[in-house]
């Protein structure tokens, strides 16, 4: 059994509720943040605690909070990134919608160390109840006088917001989720400058992710070191992990960071295994954008070690036999899914997220996803498996954001270890017709096809 | 600050970008721009064309950058060091983005009035493939009428958003913007508005290809056939300062006058471009100069007329004899290399 | 590109307008636009779901920036909707972690019951079926959103009786 720091009063009755949140030990961090830490020590705390930002990217949070500008006496603003739009990824979601106080306590005691006195919550449109729920947890924190003017006499004053997006996958982007909250399309800009110098409003601005932000209030409370002594290595701490798929117990699940995959996918106490009898056959570990990884390099890297859900065994290997732990989005694949059709499918999503302001993203999106639209559809061309690895690789790195780089990443590994099942949607395009080819007969049993062909 | 591109070293003001430093140095260095506009605010970074490969970063931080930055934003540091044309990485992104920017435009240049000044054909002359990869079908947008002057053609389009920071720079009304998103986004006004502020006319000199033409001049030459001439008149509104582009007496078109990079030196307004097409409404200073290579210049003021030799004629009596050979002699036996001659013949056929 | 001209009656009721000004309120005052997407929300959800061009101008006109910067973000942003769309528009996810679970069959089942295809708007007004992107939801598929909410662990007769339950007016759209 895992610590658990985020999730470990989820199942408090009456958790939602300012009370009970309260009763049980809420905003303690506030309280102890503002009478104890001044502003530097906290940003200390933190970058001893090692936290990642918990979006993807996995940055320092402690590193980013410190290159934040202070002299140049502009106010300054911390924006949470709740437009959780990575496809596999719903944790944030849970979070916000079972325990909101403890994202609020988080973005007081984080503002505080930052010097911001007006601070918002990006919400994602979609999770309109959400944002709800949210609205009026911070109306009940304001009430009790943790937020507005003089928050517990300690003279440091703070606004809070939610803003809502409107269904916009790149404005999980830092720079377009700045854009989006002036009031603009959600077009990312063009860094340097970055963010901790001029954000939203040419201010300084921070933008953390939901759960980055939510570990705050444990590392205030118990000290950075506490934090740093849960996990592995450089991932320190606890993370979300949402699961999805073939699999018995989807659903969000906070597990210490360097449990093994195996277990975090066949223990009762998480994942419980597949959903049915059907083999494992793929999995995704961090969201649509990460490499996809064939049944052999799941439990084990490519050396023999035991894969972990940590940032660097998730990695292990690079792209050629590794992936990575992304946004904690577990995506799981069993053996009637057709690999082919999930790339059309993410790269669709991506060819519709596009925010067309750089070329190769915007065409090059849309021309990957007609390619594989017609190899899942039965037009495809031996040609067009290197053509596709050919536009991927001009996207990769050439765009504005990492966009180009999340739709890139998938494509080229999905051809990496499943090129045999692209060859065979080529060959054999009546096989393929119906969109479940793969229920009633395997690519395992079809394979050999393939090969014989390649003789 | 020193700043080195493919070895050659300037001395720039802090603030310079790698693209200034470059155009300073001036010749092959030059990265291609699409998008960027030196007199327009906040314009670059968004086509990709003008990637450098950064192999120093600064004297104080030496560190190679990993990804090609889009030279037109990136700032010079002191001592850094820049790959454009010598880098094989450079070339190979520069032909990425030319094919991403040429798979959905309709090369319908045959028909463009842009042909011959457009900075997409050049791109594509430079970095273009013969062949396109591309066999899907092409994006398309429904016309919209955006007013008398000016014809919008949205399917040449390559989203460089300068038109738009024209009417958010040059005019106090945008009525225009980019709607949609991804490969969908386009220009419009959403509203089929007709575009008529006093300054809207320059948003065709600045569309780098032909989807923003003038239609007061639409299908009415190519431009290589009329003869630009620097000109000028008296005007309220702007400088007056103009290129004229004249065909025997009548003034076909007039524009503003565009630097070796194809910007504007000033812009004008709608009244010089649109409403004074007559020789008495100008003062013409003299013909205007091209870049050497411009198809604007071929065959113009400033070059002789050669005698025009047309090399068909030759290979037509060439043929002519072959055929000779063919029907007339068939009793004469063909040697081995009539054989082969007929045979490369045929292939070219 | 030319769009087709829908008309709509257009309410800015007293409740509405304190909304938009409570949501102005949130940000600086000479940063007004800011509030742009959160009053579309409200606008949108006052006028069955749609955004027309006179009350995208309207709201342009409250927030004091040009109608060109309205129209622009309206048309970037997947959930303003430009034309009139039925009353209940279920959005269902179609990414592929809602695809193992079977929701492109759950789609087609959908469709089929409301004798319409996918994009399109039932003849009494009543339902419009779309498929959507990655709502969120990955571990609860198949799922779709209708209004505020969302209806996970989707099945044929859980489908059945949201139709019937909408139907009926037994459907709350907006949490308000």
């Amino acid at each position: 059994m895992s610590q658990k720091i985020l999730l470990d009063k989820i199942n408090v009755p009456g958790i939602k509720t300012y009370e009970v949140y309260r009763q049980n030990g809420g905003y303690a961090s506030v309280e102890k943040a503002l009478k104890t830490l001044t502003p530097d020590e906290l940003v200390e705390e933190v970058k001893t605690s090692g936290l990642r930002g918990r979006g993807g990217a996995g940055f320092p949070a402690g590193m980013k909070w410190s290159f934040i500008d202070k002299k140049s006496g502009k106010p300054r603003h911390l924006v949470c990134n709740a437009d959780e739009s990575e496809p596999g990824t719903f944790k944030d979601r849970y979070l916000m919608e079972f325990i909101p106080h403890l994202l609020i306590e988080g973005m007081i005691t984080s503002s505080y160390a930052l010097g911001a006195n007006l601070s918002y919550i990006y919400i994602r449109g979609e999770y309109m109840w959400v944002y709800k729920i949210l609205e009026r947890a911070i109306n009940e924190a304001k009430a009790a006088g943790f937020l507005g003017k003089n928050i517990l006499g300690s003279g440091y004053d703070l606004e809070l917001y939610v803003h809502c997006g409107a269904g916009a996958y790149i404005c999980g982007e830092e720079t377009a989720l700045i854009e989006s909250l002036e009031g603009k399309r959600g077009n990312p800009r063009i860094k340097p400058p970055f963010p901790a110098i001029s954000g939203l409003w040419s201010n300084p601005t921070v933008v953390n992710n939901v759960e980055t932000i939510a570990a705050v209030p444990w590392i205030v409370n118990n000290s950075g070191a506490e934090y740093a002594k849960i996990g592995i290595g450089r991932s320190t701490g606890t993370k979300l992990i949402s699961a999805s798929g073939h699999v018995k117990n989807p659903g969000v699940y906070e597990i210490e960071l360097g449990l093994s995959v195996y277990e975090f996918m066949n223990s009762d106490e998480y994942l419980g295994g597949m959903s049915s009898d059907r083999p494992l056959k793929a999995f995704v570990p961090g969201g649509s954008s990460v490499p996809v990884l064939p049944a052999h390099l799941i439990y084990k890297t490519a050396a023999g070690e035991d894969r972990l859900m940590s940032y660097e065994s998730l990695s292990d290997g690079g792209f050629a036999t590794g992936s990575m732990l992304g946004s904690g989005g577990f995506i799981v694949y069993n053996d009637t899914s057709c690999i082919v059709r999930n790339t059309w499918n993410f790269s669709r999503f991506y060819h519709h997220e596009s925010c067309g302001q750089c070329s190769p993203c915007r065409e090059g999106t849309g021309w990957m996803e007609k390619v594989l639209h017609r190899i899942e559809n039965g037009h495809g061309r031996e040609e067009d498996i290197d053509l596709l690895l050919s536009i991927q690789s001009k996207i990769e790195g050439n765009t504005i954001c990492p966009l180009g780089d999340a739709a890139a990443w998938p494509v080229a590994a999905a051809i990496r270890h499943f090129r045999d099942e692209f060859e065979y949607h080529i060959r054999f395009p009546e096989k393929i017709k119906n969109r479940d080819h793969f229920v009633a007969e395997p690519f395992e049993k079809v394979k050999h096809l393939v090969s014989k062909e390649m003789i | 600050m020193k700043v080195t591109i493919d070895g050659q070293s300037i001395e720039v003001e802090p603030g310079t970008t790698i693209l200034q430093a470059a155009r300073m140095i001036g010749g092959e260095v030059v990265p291609p721009a699409m998008c960027y506009y030196s007199k327009l605010k906040g314009s670059g970074g968004k086509c990709r064309c003008c990637l450098v490969e950064v192999a120093k970063g600064s004297e104080a931080d030496p560190r190679p950058m990993p990804k090609l930055m889009a030279s037109c934003v990136t700032g010079c540091m002191d001592g850094m060091e820049v790959n454009s044309k010598s880098s094989e990485r450079v070339t190979e992104a520069r032909k990425s983005v030319t094919e991403f920017l040429l798979i959905n435009h309709p090369l319908d240049c045959p028909v463009c009035d842009q042909a011959g000044e457009c900075d997409l054909q050049n791109l594509s002359f430079e970095h273009g493939k013969s062949e396109s990869r591309f066999i899907e079908e092409k994006r398309t947008f429904e016309p919209e009428n955006i007013g008398p002057n000016i014809q919008l053609h949205m399917n040449r389009c390559i989203l460089c958003y300068r038109c738009v920071m024209v009417a958010d720079q040059l005019t106090d009304d945008r009525v225009h913007g980019v709607m949609d998103r991804g490969d969908h986004s386009n220009i419009s006004t959403c509203i089929s508005k007709a575009i008529d502020n006093e300054f809207s006319g320059n948003m065709i000199d600045v569309c780098p290809v032909g989807a923003l033409t003038d239609k007061t001049f639409r299908f009415k030459s190519r431009v290589w056939f009329s003869k630009p001439y620097t000109a000028h008149r008296d005007c309220p509104t702007c400088s007056g300062k103009t290129t004229v582009w004249m065909f025997g007496d009548e003034i076909q078109r007039v524009t503003g006058r565009k630097d070796e990079y194809h910007e504007v030196d000033e812009f004008i307004c709608n009244g010089c471009r649109f409403d004074h097409k007559e020789i008495a409404d100008w003062t013409i200073e003299g013909p205007r100069a091209f870049e050497k290579d411009s198809v604007i210049n071929q065959n113009k003021y400033n070059r002789k007329l050669q005698k025009v030799e047309i090399a068909t004629e030759d290979h037509i009596l060439l043929g002519r004899e072959e055929d000779r050979k063919k029907i007339s002699m068939a009793e004469i036996p063909l040697t081995e290399e009539d054989i082969i001659n007929q045979k490369s013949l045929g292939n070219n056929g | 590109m030319e769009r087709t001209y829908h008309k709509q009656e257009i309410n800015m009721t007293e409740a509405l307008i304190t909304r938009i000004n409570e949501l102005i309120s949130h940000y600086p005052e000479d940063k007004r636009k800011s509030a742009l997407l959160p009053v579309l929300h409200e606008v949108q959800d006052a006028h069955e779901n749609w955004l027309s061009i006179e009350l995208m101008d309207k709201v342009a006109e409250i927030l004091l920036i040009k109608p060109i910067e309205v129209y622009e973000v309206v048309s970037f942003y997947t959930m303003y909707n430009q034309k009139p769309i039925g009353k209940y528009m279920f959005e269902f996810c179609q990414t592929s972690p809602c695809c193992l679970n079977g929701a492109e069959n759950l789609m087609d089942y959908t469709c089929e019951k409301l004798g319409i295809n996918l994009g399109e708007t039932t003849e009494d007004g009543n339902f419009t079926v779309v498929g959507v992107e990655c709502l969120g939801a990955c571990g609860y598929a198949p799922m779709m959103q209708l209004g505020d909410f969302y209806k996970e662990h989707l099945n044929e007769e859980k489908i059945d009786q949201l139709i019937a339950d909408c139907k009926d007016n037994k459907i709350v759209l907006h949490d308000k």
